[in-house]
C-alpha cells in the first residue's frame, strides 16, 4: 500500500522532505502517503528519541514522559504539552500529586501516574526541575499589536484598576518561576497558557488555598487571557533559567502553594 | 631484663589505653538490644483484619480518589447504570457503625445487607462467600477500628428494570452459590491457601471470568477471560496458554507479577495495576507463593485453537511500516528482537498478552502508555509513554500488527478501525 516511502522510514526524514518528493512526478498515492506518514514520524523522531545510558537510572525511568514533554522536559513541537524542565520541584511535585489523586484533571496524565508513590513522584519532579535544555523556537505566529501591548501590560505591570497583579510579581522577573511552588512561564506556548487560565476560570483547575490564581483569573477577560498568553509565548529565553529564590519579594496575593 | 621491662611497660600502656577508652564519658553506648515490641492481642487481631481487608481490596471500590478511606461514594459504571459504592466506615448513621459481626458475616457470606436488601453483584459476594467466619470477623474488627466518616450514601442510578432489587433473586439463582471454601484434601496446604485467596478475598473471577449480558459469571467458564464491562480492558484468560495461562510460567515469575507488578515474563497495567497497588503488594511472600502455586496449576484448557495461517495473512507493506515504526519508537526499550529488558521493560516476543486474540490491551498500551504500579518491591517502576498523539490509526495498527506477528509471535493482524474505536475512549 505505501510501498515507496515505507522503506525509507529508517532515515531521519523531516516534514520539509515532503516538498521535494511532491515535486517529483511521483504517483499520487506516493505523495499522499508521504504527506501522511512523514509528519507523524518527523514529530516523533525530532522530539522524542529516547536516550538513556543505564537501565537503572532516573533517565530510563522517565521514558514514560518523553513523547509529550521531551527527553529533558523541554516540551515537544505539539503546542499543548508544556515545557516542564526547570520549573520548581515543589510545583512539579504538586502537579504530579494532583494528577494522581484526580484534583487536577487531564485523563492521559491521571492515568499514567495513578499508581505511583509520593517518594517516586518527588524524585521525578526533582529530576525535571534540574534540567536546563535549550528552548524550543518561540511563537512567531502573527498577532495584533494592540493585543500584544495589552498582554505585555498585564505581564509586566498588571492592571491595578482591575486588581490584576503583574505576572512577573510572582512568576519572576525573568518568568522562570519562584521556589518552591510557582511555575516558570518562559518557554510555554500560547495554547497551553490559554487552556490553563481558562480551566482556572471555569473552576476545573485549582491550587492550594488560598488559591491566588483563582482570584487573578476571575479578573481576567477572555481577551486578556488570549493577550497575555500571546505575549508570554513570544518572549526570548532568559539567560539564567533558574527559578527565583523563595519569597525574595513580597507577593501581591497570598498563595497556598508557597507555604 | 630490658625485654621484660619493655613487655611490662607495653602491658601497662595497653591497659591504660583500654581504661581511657572504657571510661571515656562520650564512649558510644552499646547498641541496645531491641526490646520486643509488645503486640497485644487486639493489635495483632486488627493487623490481621487489615491484612485480610487488603487481600480483599476493599479500599479500591469503597474509597474515592483523594477521599476518606472507606467512606464510599465512588461511582461504578455498569452496563445497567451507575452504582454508588456505600460508606463502610463505622459511622453510626451513614456507615456500618451499628452493624454487628453477625450482620457483617451475613453480608459477606450471603450478599444480603443488614436491612435485608439483596446486594448488587458489583459487590463480589459470590467470591466473598468463601471467606471463613474467622477471617470475616477480623475484617469486621478492623473496619470498626478505622476513623468513622459521616458521609451519606448516594442512591444508585440504575435503569429500569435493573433498579428493581427483587430481580436479583433470579440472578442469584443462576450465578450465586453460597458456601465457605472447602479444602481439597487431595491438594497441598499451599495449593489450598492459594485457592482460598484467589477464589475468595482476591475475587479474581470478577474480571477474569467473562461476564455475560446479565452481569453473571458462569462457573463453567471460570478464569477463561473476558472484557471488563465499562472499562474497555480485556482481562485475559488464566487457563489458556494462548492468553495469560500460567502453565508455562515459573512460580517466581507469577509471584513477581502479582506482588511486584513486574516480572521477567510480563508487566501489569490497567485495572490489574490497581489491584497490585492497592492489594497484592501487601500480601506476604508465603501467600503470594501460594497463589502462584494455585494459578500455575489451573487446568490449562487450550480451548481456542491457534489462529490459522489464513488468519495470520498480512499485507507485507503493513508489516514493513510496522517494522519501521517499531525500530524508531519501540526498539530502544523493547529491543530489536522484542526481548525487552526484563523486568523493567517487558519482552514482547512470546508475550501472551500481546498475541492473545483480543488486541485491545496492546492497542491501549501503544495509545496511552502506562506505568506499572509503584510497589514495596519496585517503588520506582519504569514506564512507557503514550503514542496517541504521534502515531495515527494506520501506524498504530501497523506496529501492533508487527509485534503480534514478528519473532514467531502467534497473533493476528489488526485493522486501523480497531484502533480508532479505542482512541476515542479516555484512559481509565
Amino acid at each position: 500500500m505505501f510501498r515507496g516511502p515505507s522503506r525509507r522510514l529508517g532515515h531521519h526524514h523531516r516534514f520539509d522532505n515532503v516538498t521535494p518528493l511532491k515535486r517529483q512526478a511521483a504517483p499520487r498515492f506516493l505523495a499522499y502517503a508521504a504527506l501522511w506518514l512523514f509528519p507523524a514520524l518527523a514529530i516523533a523522531q525530532g522530539a522524542a528519541v529516547p536516550a538513556f545510558k543505564t537501565l537503572d537510572s532516573i533517565e530510563a525511568r522517565v521514558q514514560g514522559c518523553v513523547t509529550c514533554h521531551g527527553e529533558s522536559g523541554q516540551g515537544t513541537s505539539n503546542g499543548y504539552f508544556p515545557r516542564i524542565a526547570g520549573k520548581p520541584a515543589g510545583y512539579l511535585y504538586n502537579q504530579l500529586i494532583a494528577f494522581r489523586d484526580g484534583t487536577r484533571e487531564y485523563p492521559p496524565m491521571n492515568y499514567l501516574v495513578a499508581y505511583l508513590p509520593d517518594a517516586y513522584l518527588r524524585e521525578i519532579a526533582e529530576y525535571f526541575a534540574k534540567q536546563r535544555p535549550p528552548f524550543e523556537a518561540k511563537d512567531a505566529a502573527p498577532a495584533d499589536t494592540a493585543m500584544l501591548a495589552r498582554g505585555s501590560a498585564i505581564a509586566t505591570a498588571g492592571d491595578p484598576r482591575q486588581g490584576i497583579p503583574a505576572c512577573i510579581a510572582c512568576h519572576g522577573a525573568r518568568l522562570t518561576g519562584m521556589q518552591p511552588g510557582i511555575p516558570g512561564l518562559a518557554g510555554l506556548r500560547a495554547a497551553y497558557i490559554t487552556a490553563q487560565l481558562t480551566r482556572w476560570r471555569v473552576g476545573s483547575r485549582q491550587a492550594a488555598e488560598p488559591d491566588c490564581m483563582k482570584r487573578i483569573v476571575s479578573r481576567l477577560s477572555e481577551t486578556d487571557i488570549a493577550a497575555v498568553a500571546a505575549w508570554l509565548a513570544r518572549q526570548e529565553a532568559p539567560r539564567d533559567l533558574a527559578p527565583e529564590s523563595a519569597n525574595l519579594v513580597r507577593m501581591p496575593l497570598a498563595c497556598g502553594s508557597q507555604r | 631484663m630490658g625485654l621484660r621491662i619493655a613487655v611490662v611497660i607495653s602491658v601497662l600502656v595497653a591497659a591504660g589505653i583500654a581504661l581511657v577508652v572504657l571510661m571515656r564519658p562520650n564512649a558510644p553506648p552499646h547498641t541496645p538490644v531491641a526490646a520486643p515490641v509488645a503486640v497485644n492481642a487486639t493489635t495483632q487481631y486488627l493487623n490481621r483484619g487489615e491484612y485480610l481487608a487488603r487481600a480483599g481490596d476493599c479500599v479500591a471500590c469503597h474509597t474515592t480518589p483523594n477521599g476518606h478511606q472507606f467512606a464510599g461514594g465512588r461511582a461504578m459504571a455498569t452496563p445497567f447504570g451507575n452504582l454508588y459504592v456505600p460508606n463502610i466506615t463505622p459511622d453510626d448513621e451513614t456507615g456500618i457503625g451499628q452493624w454487628t459481626a453477625d450482620d457483617f458475616y451475613t453480608m459477606m457470606h450471603t450478599g444480603v445487607s443488614r436491612n435485608g436488601a439483596l446486594m448488587y453483584p458489583a459487590m463480589p459476594f459470590a467470591s466473598y462467600t468463601k471467606v471463613t467466619r474467622d477471617d470475616c470477623d477480623a475484617i469486621y474488627a478492623y473496619l470498626m477500628s478505622v476513623p468513622p466518616v459521616r458521609q451519606r450514601n448516594r442512591p444508585h442510578e440504575l435503569r429500569f428494570p435493573f433498579n428493581k432489587r427483587e430481580l436479583l433473586v433470579g440472578w442469584r439463582a443462576l450465578y450465586f452459590k453460597e458456601g465457605e471454601y472447602v479444602a481439597d484434601k487431595s491438594k497441598s496446604a499451599q495449593w489450598n491457601r492459594g485457592a482460598y485467596l484467589v477464589e475468595g478475598l482476591g475475587h479474581c473471577a470478577m474480571c477474569h471470568t467473562a461476564i455475560n449480558a446479565l452481569g453473571g459469571s458462569s462457573e463453567s467458564k471460570a478464569f477463561e477471560g473476558g472484557m471488563i464491562p465499562n472499562q474497555n480492558w480485556y482481562a485475559p484468560s488464566l487457563t489458556s496458554n494462548r492468553e495469560a495461562g500460567l502453565g508455562h510460567w515459573s512460580e517466581k515469575d507469577i509471584g513477581d507479577l502479582l506482588q511486584v507488578g513486574v516480572s521477567n515474563r510480563a508487566t501489569v497495567y490497567g485495572p490489574m495495576a490497581e489491584v497490585v497497588y492497592n492489594s497484592l503488594q501487601y500480601l506476604s511472600d508465603e501467600d503470594v507463593a501460594a497463589m502462584a502455586v494455585y494459578l500455575k496449576a489451573l487446568p490449562q484448557a487450550d480451548a481456542e485453537a491457534p489462529p490459522t495461517s489464513q488468519a495470520r495473512l498480512v499485507n507485507p507493506d503493513v508489516m514493513e511500516t510496522g517494522r519501521a515504526v517499531y525500530a524508531a519508537q519501540c526498539a530502544m526499550c523493547h529491543g530489536a528482537e522484542g526481548k525487552g529488558q526484563p523486568p523493567q521493560f517487558p519482552p514482547l516476543a512470546g508475550n501472551q498478552s500481546i498475541t492473545m486474540s483480543s488486541p485491545v490491551n496492546s492497542i491501549r498500551m501503544v495509545l496511552n502508555g502506562g506505568y506499572p504500579p509503584g510497589t514495596k518491591k519496585n517503588p520506582r517502576p519504569h514506564g512507557m509513554p503514550p503514542f496517541a498523539h504521534i502515531l495515527n490509526d494506520e501506524l498504530v495498527a501497523a506496529v501492533v500488527t508487527y509485534i503480534r506477528l514478528a519473532w514467531e509471535n502467534s497473533g493476528t493482524p489488526i485493522s486501523p478501525g480497531q484502533v480508532s474505536g479505542l482512541r476515542s475512549l479516555l484512559p481509565e
